[in-house]
């Protein structure tokens, strides 16, 4: 198993391509696994014949263990050693590794077949019977587990260190105009106070990042309302001529990505991350846009977004969410961002604080554009208003480095023309 | 409460029941004018006269027959085997006479009597006189075996076990005569099938029984010296009946166990207590329960080899390690 994510501890075999005993070239597609992140291909880094397919479809297998062997047409096989044993350093074993559940197709006769207690043996979690019981009662999934025991056994200490099936991620964001259904379960009542449903690796991963977020990171938040009348009518003009090229929308998140954008030219103090010696200013600027996907969020990377058009941002950022909700991103379409905007705006969402995404210094969470009566001129008049909140990291942006930065991007949106100064 | 020794703690609960009743007597070889092979019958030739305190010709089968008899009469017989190395020679009126009477009576005959004597290796005594028949005798049902390892659970189990309707099996151990402790006074009866905790602990539980308690004692100091680790310490007292609440109540605190035991690992008590464990505690353990027994060879009598043949604390805590994961 490759690591296909840089964070990628293990990942799970969504879907063989390639069967026992068929010819594979370099670069050809053996299997579609599941990291951390994204469904990501994994692909033959030689030319042979699959042999030993030791991973079944819906395994979870460690980074660096066994899930086929790729041979020389015609060379027999003997057992993969590494196969039984989990091959992974110490700190990221897990017991599932190598699993051998299920060989996709009758081994031949050249290939050593592996003994069926063998088969038996690797797939099975083992645990002593006081951390099954334990896990059982704290909802805890014994294969997400590193055991410390002899041959990966999970006992007691283990389990006493587990991170709680609770433990979830902060409230961030979305950006995308439809809001998947969540996978997680609501099932009937069949009896039983709750489900204990397993972190999905997305969900491990999120849970991991903002807890390094708001817990080390000091957080602190500023709040701006921007009047949002000149860029509605500027978006509903720019739409008007899109919609009369064949082009596609723009919308209000895209509009916000660039003057984000813009804004960040003017501040590179905000664009900046926090890398514990040092500070990297950066003088690109990459905006990460937080896409709700099923069970989880993903920021794909909207890069060099202060040098792309209001039509290139829009359509990047349908495209890249589109990808992120069917798990198609590439590690380098979710890395690398220097500053993030996160919308629930359209969740009526009036106001909220977004989590930090390190090693950022600052993200903007973007509410609702709402109606509002509002004075302007002495003239009590509607308007449409909308909320924006900065959470900067304090070790990087002062307050008024970021009132500052807020100013500007107040500015900007309410007067879009000065974009093009 | 006096401090007495092993031999006198038997000795007090021998004189003591004698005196409650009349129909308990001793008998075996060399109990009365030579006051005992290791004197757990000093003075009480003396005391209760030769119709009470019969000596025996060498003849085992034949003494421990006479018991039998005279128990299915109505006596309560205590019989001395010098050691049970020779009781060996006795099994046949053990086993097929004293367990199964009152089984083949259809519960008519009852039969109470004592078999007690030294169990076990002692120094030196080379393969044939350094055995521990424990489980042997366990085995047997219409047995009741106890084990003490303390002068207290000396004289307690025994005045039990002379009161008790049904053959009992007192085993004791000539490196325990000599073994001083505090000994209540008077009317102090250990239950027959009770288990006691003689240290607590936490990390791991050490069964043992007879002289694996002070074997398991100094593990469990050690151990906490070395690594820190709290051992729980259980004594048995009596292996048959198997005290299997006071067993699993330990492993449920401690969810680790180490069982320590004279005799041979093959079919001994300790797998008889391990298989209480896993059925009965299966989900309190964290790991798998580990046994420290003899060597499985007879025992040598090279000192050194002897010494490495026995249970020893070193051992005990090499275990205690392994399932403690600290290996």
């Amino acid at each position: 198993m490759e690591a296909l994510s840089p964070t990628m501890e293990e990942g799970r075999v969504v879907k063989w391509h390639k069967r026992d005993g068929d010819p594979v070239k370099t670069g050809e597609t053996l299997a579609e696994v599941e990291t951390d992140k994204a469904v990501m291909d994994l692909v033959a880094r030689a030319d042979g014949v699959l042999r030993q397919v030791a991973a079944a479809e819906g395994q979870t297998v460690a980074v660096g263990s066994v899930v086929a062997v790729i041979v020389s047409p015609g060379e027999a096989v003997g057992a993969v050693p590494a196969a039984a044993a989990p091959a992974t350093p110490s700190g990221s074993g897990k017991r599932e590794a190598g699993n051998v559940a299920t060989v996709t197709a009758p081994a031949p006769v050249a290939v050593t077949p592996l003994p069926v207690a063998a088969a038996a043996e690797a797939t099975r979690v083992k645990a002593s019977p006081l951390a099954r019981r334990m896990a059982k009662e704290a909802g805890v999934d014994l294969k997400l587990v590193t055991g410390s025991g002899p041959g990966g056994r999970v006992v007691k200490k283990d389990l006493e260190r587990a991170p709680s099936p609770g433990a979830s991620a902060a409230p961030t964001a979305t950006a995308g105009a439809t809001f998947p259904v969540s996978r997680v379960p609501f099932p009937e009542r069949t009896g039983a106070a709750y489900d204990d449903v397993p972190l999905t690796q997305i969900r491990k991963t999120i849970a991991k990042r903002l807890a390094a977020s708001l817990g080390p990171i000091p957080h602190f938040f500023l709040t701006t309302e921007v009047d949002m009348e000149r860029a509605s009518e500027a978006r509903e003009a720019l739409n008007k001529q899109l919609g009369d090229q064949g082009g596609g929308k723009v919308s209000f998140n895209d509009i916000i990505i660039k003057a984000t954008a813009h804004a960040l030219t003017k501040h590179p103090a905000c664009n900046a991350w926090f890398q514990e010696d040092h500070i990297r200013y950066w003088h690109e600027v990459h905006i990460g846009m937080a896409v709700a996907v099923e069970d989880g969020l993903i920021t794909p990377v909207i890069r060099n977004a202060e040098r792309k058009s209001l039509a290139d941002i829009g359509r990047e950022a349908k495209e890249l969410a589109e990808r992120a909700r069917s798990r198609r991103l590439q590690p380098s379409e979710y890395t690398g961002s220097t500053f993030s905007v996160s919308n629930l705006g359209m969740f009526d969402i009036d106001q909220f604080t977004a989590v930090i995404n390190p090693p950022e210094a600052g993200i903007i969470a973007v509410g609702s554009i709402v109606q509002k009566p509002v004075v302007v001129d002495g003239q009590l008049t509607p308007r449409r208003r909308m909320r924006i909140t900065m959470s900067c990291d304090h070790r990087v942006i002062d307050g008024a480095t970021g009132a500052a930065f807020l100013k500007t991007l107040k500015q900007m949106l309410e007067n879009p023309l000065a974009m093009l100064l | 409460m006096a401090t007495l020794t092993y031999r006198d703690a038997l000795n007090q609960a021998l004189r003591e029941e004698m005196q409650r009743d009349p129909d308990v007597f001793l008998m075996g070889e060399e109990v009365g004018v030579y006051q005992g092979a290791y004197k757990v019958s000093r003075g009480l030739l003396e005391e209760f006269g030769p119709k009470r305190i019969v000596d025996t010709p060498i003849a085992e089968l034949g003494f421990a027959g006479i018991g039998v008899g005279a128990a299915m009469a109505g006596l309560r017989p205590v019989i001395e085997f010098m050691t049970w190395n020779f009781a060996v020679l006795a099994l046949d009126q053990i086993v097929n006479s004293a367990a199964k009477i009152l089984y083949e009576s259809a519960g008519q005959i009852p039969i109470p009597i004592v078999f007690r004597g030294p169990n076990g290796a002692a120094l030196q005594l080379a393969a044939q006189h350094s055995q521990a028949w424990d489980s042997w005798l366990a085995h047997i049902p219409g047995l009741k075996v106890v084990a003490p390892a303390t002068p207290a659970d000396a004289k307690g189990l025994l005045k039990s076990a002379i009161r008790d309707n049904n053959p009992v099996i007192v085993l004791e151990g000539e490196m325990l005569y000599n073994l001083k402790g505090e000994v209540p006074e008077g009317e102090h009866l250990v239950p027959i099938g009770r288990a006691d905790v003689k240290r607590p602990g936490r990390d791991v539980t050490f069964i043992c029984h007879s002289k694996t308690v002070a074997v398991a004692l100094k593990a469990a100091e050690q151990l906490a010296e070395r690594e820190g680790a709290s051992a729980e310490v259980l004594d048995l007292r009596s292996l048959r009946p198997l005290d299997e609440e006071a067993i699993v109540g330990s492993v449920a605190r401690t969810h680790r166990a180490v069982v320590i035991e004279e005799g041979w690992p093959h079919a001994g008590i300790g797998a008889q207590v391990v298989d209480i464990i896993q059925r009965e505690a299966f989900d309190q353990l964290d790991a798998p329960v580990l046994r420290v027994t003899q060597a499985d060879v007879p025992m040598p009598y090279n000192k050194q080899l002897e010494r490495l043949a026995k249970p020893s604390a070193d051992r005990v805590v090499a275990a205690a390690r392994r399932v403690l994961y600290l290996d």
